[in-house]
């Protein structure tokens, strides 16, 4: 029987630390919606996603209901469209991008991810189409995500994507100047990508994956600090073993609402997400975590420490506590989407340089990151450059979602709203990358990337 | 995974009627108490009930918001989940 203690526990962390379920995302594939007549792709596309995710968000709000854990999201990954376009001889995929935007308005979601293109060794004649498409794409559709996988560990670093993507990140950023850039938030720029990531903006079905699936993205970074306040002051074996019991809880429940969603929907259960994802929230923040072991403010030095401990406790915690963990797993670090991250730019505790090395140890990367408006592609290009290179070499998933706002400098707060929240305006070095960029070609892969 | 229990959990200011409400509500629909565990600390109510819902006449979802109207009503917080979330978090089994 369960004690009284125990189910106010419970209650407590969703009522006042903000436990939730972050995303139900349903993976589809849509490699049967290949045809040479692009009308005929884009319909056969929007046809299979509101068949397969019709009862999504209607199952998401029943689980939450019965349950009463809040689920915030509903979302779609699909099959990188580079894949399902490659045979519509069109010129342009914006119109994919559209059936996307169309189907996701259609059944509820509030993000469908997958305009996307793999081109860590090279380019194939699709890829090339879709990259061009993404500024266009993102413009002109409120709900379309894209990614482009530009590095892997036993590929290398496809120099000529890491070029094109500074300057597609800025032109992306100019159609959309009058809402701070916002495409921006929707695009990202993967090294070692994987193939069931739960979470936005970086996510789609892999090929790999069944017809659907249901992949569940857990979050919780407000418990994990309520639980660190109860053993203030004590060693980090301490510290490891509380966020691995709390990551443990937080998982189960990911776990159930998995099980719950796959059996309601009759779509195979994928993975658990194990991962602590903020929101602009108060409470809600990881840089708090990072604050409570003992820094005064995120980014002072020791902020790599603890989260290297972080993300490996949360890892440890979620495994035992799901049959099958994936996804990214571990700590995100958005800046714009963390309260504390947020004021931790702002009080000048927090660089870029600083959360670069941060990005060696947490879950993904450079994430929600605004920089001047001004910023030179190549800068960006160089960005994306050491990004890829941190995961390629650590064999890890590293990401940059960066946002140069057009008209703004250092200083100025761009607003998003929502869950994408407030980003400052971080300053970039003023030393160019442009003959360093303008290289091109690929970066071997690291002698560790032979493990044959 | 049972499918058939259910916690209902009550906060607020302590008054007269609270479980005579919520019992006549789970009575009207055929919801039997398995457990009731309540206290008062300060005036402030707190009660967990256990319930078996298997046999239950109305869904879920009319329950849930019978439940919370009374709670309105009364000015305190009643909620009904499946057991199976608390269970998942604080039971290895």
């Amino acid at each position: 029987m369960l004690s009284t203690g125990e189910v106010f526990e419970t209650l407590k962390m969703i009522d006042e630390e903000h436990l939730d379920v972050r995303t139900i995302t349903m993976g589809i594939n849509l490699l049967d919606c290949a045809s040479a007549n692009v009308e005929r792709s884009c319909n056969k596309i929007y046809d299979k996603v509101c068949r397969e995710a019709e009862k999504l968000v209607q199952t998401g709000e029943d689980i939450e209901k019965e349950y009463g854990i809040p689920i915030i999201n509903k979302r779609i990954s699909v099959t990188p469209i580079s894949l399902v376009a490659a045979s519509s001889f069109a010129d342009s995929y914006v119109p994919f991008a559209k059936a996307l935007d169309r189907a996701a308005c259609e059944v509820g979601v509030n993000f469908i991810g997958g305009f996307s293109a793999l081109v860590h060794k090279g380019y194939t004649s699709s890829d090339r189409i879709l990259i061009n498409s993404i500024p266009e794409a993102l413009a002109s559709t409120t709900k379309v995500c894209a990614s482009v996988n530009v590095a892997s560990t036993s590929a290398g670093i496809n120099m000529d994507a890491v070029e094109q993507m500074g300057r597609i990140i800025k032109s992306a950023a100019e159609l959309t100047a009058d809402s701070g850039g916002l495409a921006c938030a929707k695009l990202v720029v993967f090294a070692n990508a994987v193939e069931d990531n739960p979470f936005m903006a970086g996510a789609f079905h892999g090929v790999g994956e069944p017809e659907t699936v249901i992949n569940v993205g857990v979050s919780g970074p407000g418990v994990v600090k309520a639980a660190l306040t109860s053993v203030k002051g004590q060693d980090f074996g301490v510290v490891a073993e509380v966020i691995k019991k709390t990551a443990f809880k937080v998982t189960r429940m990911g776990q159930l609402v998995a099980q719950e969603a796959s059996r309601r929907l009759k779509v195979p259960f994928g993975i658990v997400d194990v991962s602590l994802a903020p929101t602009p929230e108060v409470g809600d923040s990881v840089a708090y975590i990072l604050e409570e072991m003992g820094l005064e403010k995120c980014g002072a030095h020791g902020t790599t420490a603890a989260l290297a401990l972080l993300n490996d406790a949360v890892k440890k915690g979620g495994t035992m506590a799901s049959g099958y963990v994936g996804g990214l797993s571990g700590a995100f670090i958005p800046v714009s989407e963390d309260a504390g991250m947020i004021s931790a730019v702002q009080e000048g505790a927090l660089t870029l340089d600083k959360l670069e090395a941060m990005t060696s140890v947490c879950s993904v990367g450079l994430d929600m990151i605004c920089i001047p408006g001004s910023t030179h592609a190549s800068t960006i290009s160089g960005i994306i450059a050491d990004e890829a290179a941190i995961g390629v070499v650590n064999n890890k998933t590293t990401a940059v979602r960066l946002i140069p706002a057009p008209g703004t400098k250092v200083g100025d707060v761009v607003e998003f709203g929502g869950l994408l929240g407030t980003g400052p305006v971080m300053p970039v070095s003023q030393f160019s990358s442009e003959s360093f960029i303008a290289r091109r070609g690929r970066i071997p892969a690291p002698m560790h990337g032979l493990k044959n | 995974m049972q499918r058939s229990s259910a916690v209902i959990t009550v906060n607020g200011i302590d008054r007269v009627g609270i479980i005579s409400t919520v019992s006549s509500i789970l009575s009207k629909n055929n919801v039997n108490v398995a457990n009731i565990t309540q206290t008062i600390m300060q005036d402030f109510f707190t009660m967990v009930m256990m319930v078996d819902i298997s046999e239950m006449t109305c869904d879920f979802e009319t329950l849930s918001i019978e439940l919370e109207t009374a709670g309105e009503e009364l000015g305190v917080q009643v909620r009904i989940q499946h057991e199976a979330i608390f269970n998942s978090m604080h039971r290895l089994s």
